[in-house]
């Protein structure tokens, strides 16, 4: 039967091999080992299709009615920048349509197809989960807030010159060397009581019981003065220590699966915190105080 | 063996076996539109509900896929269940009005006029074709593809594919486009078997077993012809 489901495509899509190896070409693998072919070549190509349908041991049909199941597989060639324009209910009613018209007009391409140029892929969104920013459009992983149409252009050409990358290169580290309460706008840092040489988070902590002042290692975001059952962030309650805003965030670190603690750097960054030291910073253009107080309402 | 209560009858089921056989078993007639014996059950129709439970815990259940359950009370005929079955057969016969099977379902539950905006769709994604072509035929030729609106049936990249084997297995099965032969229109056959005018079975042994479901078979009327 496996010599009649051919392989036209000759060449053996060496690099889809070695993917479907190291998840052992596991059946339940499928989704995960699409991610990561389409993460190499940047699409899921027809060969790579069929080299997973052989080294998963399922027909191509399967694999097929996978990739084209969800909406973040790509089934056609991907633009170098990614124009991602929310239209969920908050970003609909303050008009996300009219800007992913004017996107739509700008770029000569509707929704979910890609520039002849290769440059640009525009797609729509059903929720970006920043519902207090927008019109929210996303390029290239950086927020762009309360867009309109005559932003449009401007976020273009900022992403054809390449937007800062939001995470730090291999190798650098995320450091967070000012920090303010996203909620009242007042310092956090402490430069008088340094943990590991670098200023430290001063933040109000509440545990099993126990409440009191914390700090936060800048450096990898390890807690500080809690008691030592609440040295993982997980199951702390940390609060700004002089609103006693809450600083949890909803959102999980993407190593180690831990709630993350948020803080407003000095250039509008809301940057995430954990024990892991992997600080992941989602940008947000910051215009005025009011734009302030909504990123708090993200976290 | 398992007892349950079906409109007010004791009935005695195996372990395992669903509602809809449970009540099939003692006569009770439920329509359906995607289940078929020897394929495996999917629900998809939703046209075989029943209610279970009672009272105010009463729920409507797709009977093809429900367990049987000790002491499950199940009404194969409530009011409730007859309109739900009404709408969703109005709905399946305003996407595929051409359907015979659809079109005296419809007659048969009552169904008298139609207020949804008429499609002319040639499917109603029950999947019998895409069960069929995986479990009977062990083919896996033809699938799902897309989502919502735009989720349909057919091979990958709209290509033939390699692993049909023209049996004619996706059409036998199918309740909304019944036998309905596309050889003039290959483009819109399900898997362009029929668009192939050279016999497939009879010329090429690259089939174990051909298990061929065409009756007439084009392609073997062509050959008859030659000989």
């Amino acid at each position: 039967m496996d010599t009649m489901r051919g392989d036209t495509i000759g060449a053996d899509a060496p690099d889809v091999a070695a993917i479907a190896a190291a998840h052992r070409g596991s059946r339940a693998a499928l989704i995960a080992i699409l991610r990561e072919v389409q993460a190499a070549r940047g699409y899921l190509p027809e060969d790579a299709l069929r080299a997973v349908a052989r080294h998963t041991g399922r027909s191509l049909v399967d694999v097929y009615a996978v990739a084209s199941f969800y909406h973040s597989f790509s089934l056609k060639p991907r633009g170098r920048h990614t124009v991602c324009a929310c239209l969920g209910t908050a970003c609909h009613v303050r008009g996300g349509q009219q800007v992913v018209e004017a996107l739509s007009r700008e770029l000569g391409v509707r929704a979910g197809e890609t520039t002849p140029d290769g440059e640009f892929t525009l797609e729509t969104a059903n929720c970006l989960g920043a519902c207090a920013l927008g019109p929210v459009v996303v390029v290239d992983g950086r927020y762009f807030a309360k867009v309109n149409p005559g932003k449009v252009r401007r976020i273009l050409s900022q992403a054809r010159s390449g937007v800062a990358a939001p995470e730090a290169a291999d190798g650098e580290r995320a450091l967070v060397t000012e920090a303010v309460c996203p909620e009242c706008g007042r310092p956090l840092l402490d430069a008088a009581r340094p943990i590991d040489g670098y200023p430290s988070l001063q933040v109000s902590a509440q545990c099993n019981g126990w409440r009191g002042r914390a700090r936060i290692s800048c450096v990898d975001g390890v807690l500080d003065g809690a008691p030592e059952n609440a040295a993982a962030l997980e199951r702390v309650r940390l609060f700004c220590p002089h609103c006693s805003a809450g600083l949890n965030d909803l959102l999980r670190c993407g190593e180690c699966g831990v709630p993350t603690v948020s803080v407003l750097a000095g250039d509008g960054a809301l940057v995430q915190m954990c024990g892991c030291g992997e600080q992941r910073v989602r940008r947000a253009e910051v215009e005025g105080a009011g734009a302030r107080r909504e990123i708090a309402q993200l976290s | 063996m398992i007892h349950l209560t079906i409109n007010g009858l004791g009935v005695s089921v195996e372990e395992g076996a669903t509602l809809l056989e449970a009540a099939q078993s003692v006569g009770f007639p439920i329509p359906t539109l995607c289940h078929m014996e020897g394929l495996s059950p999917y629900g998809a129709c939703r046209l075989c509900v029943v209610e279970v439970g009672e009272g105010a815990r009463a729920r409507l259940v797709s009977s093809c896929t429900y367990p049987a359950q000790e002491e499950l009370v199940v009404r194969t005929a409530s009011a409730r269940v007859l309109r739900a079955r009404r709408m969703v057969i109005e709905l399946h016969l305003a996407s595929c009005p051409q359907s015979k099977t659809i079109q005296d379902l419809a007659s048969a539950l009552g169904v008298r006029q139609q207020r949804f905006r008429q499609e002319q769709e040639s499917c109603i994604l029950c999947g019998r074709c895409v069960r069929m072509c995986a479990e009977q035929m062990m083919a896996g030729a033809i699938g799902f593809r897309g989502r919502g609106q735009s989720r349909s049936v057919g091979t990958p990249f709209d290509q033939p594919s390699d692993a049909c084997r023209l049996c004619g297995g996706c059409l036998y099965v199918c309740p909304a486009c019944e036998l309905r032969c596309t050889y003039t229109e290959p483009e819109k056959a399900v898997c362009g078997g029929c668009a192939n005018l050279q016999p497939p079975c009879v010329e090429n042994g690259r089939f174990d077993q051909m298990m061929c479901y065409m009756d007439p078979c084009v392609a073997c009327e062509i050959a008859a012809q030659r000989r």
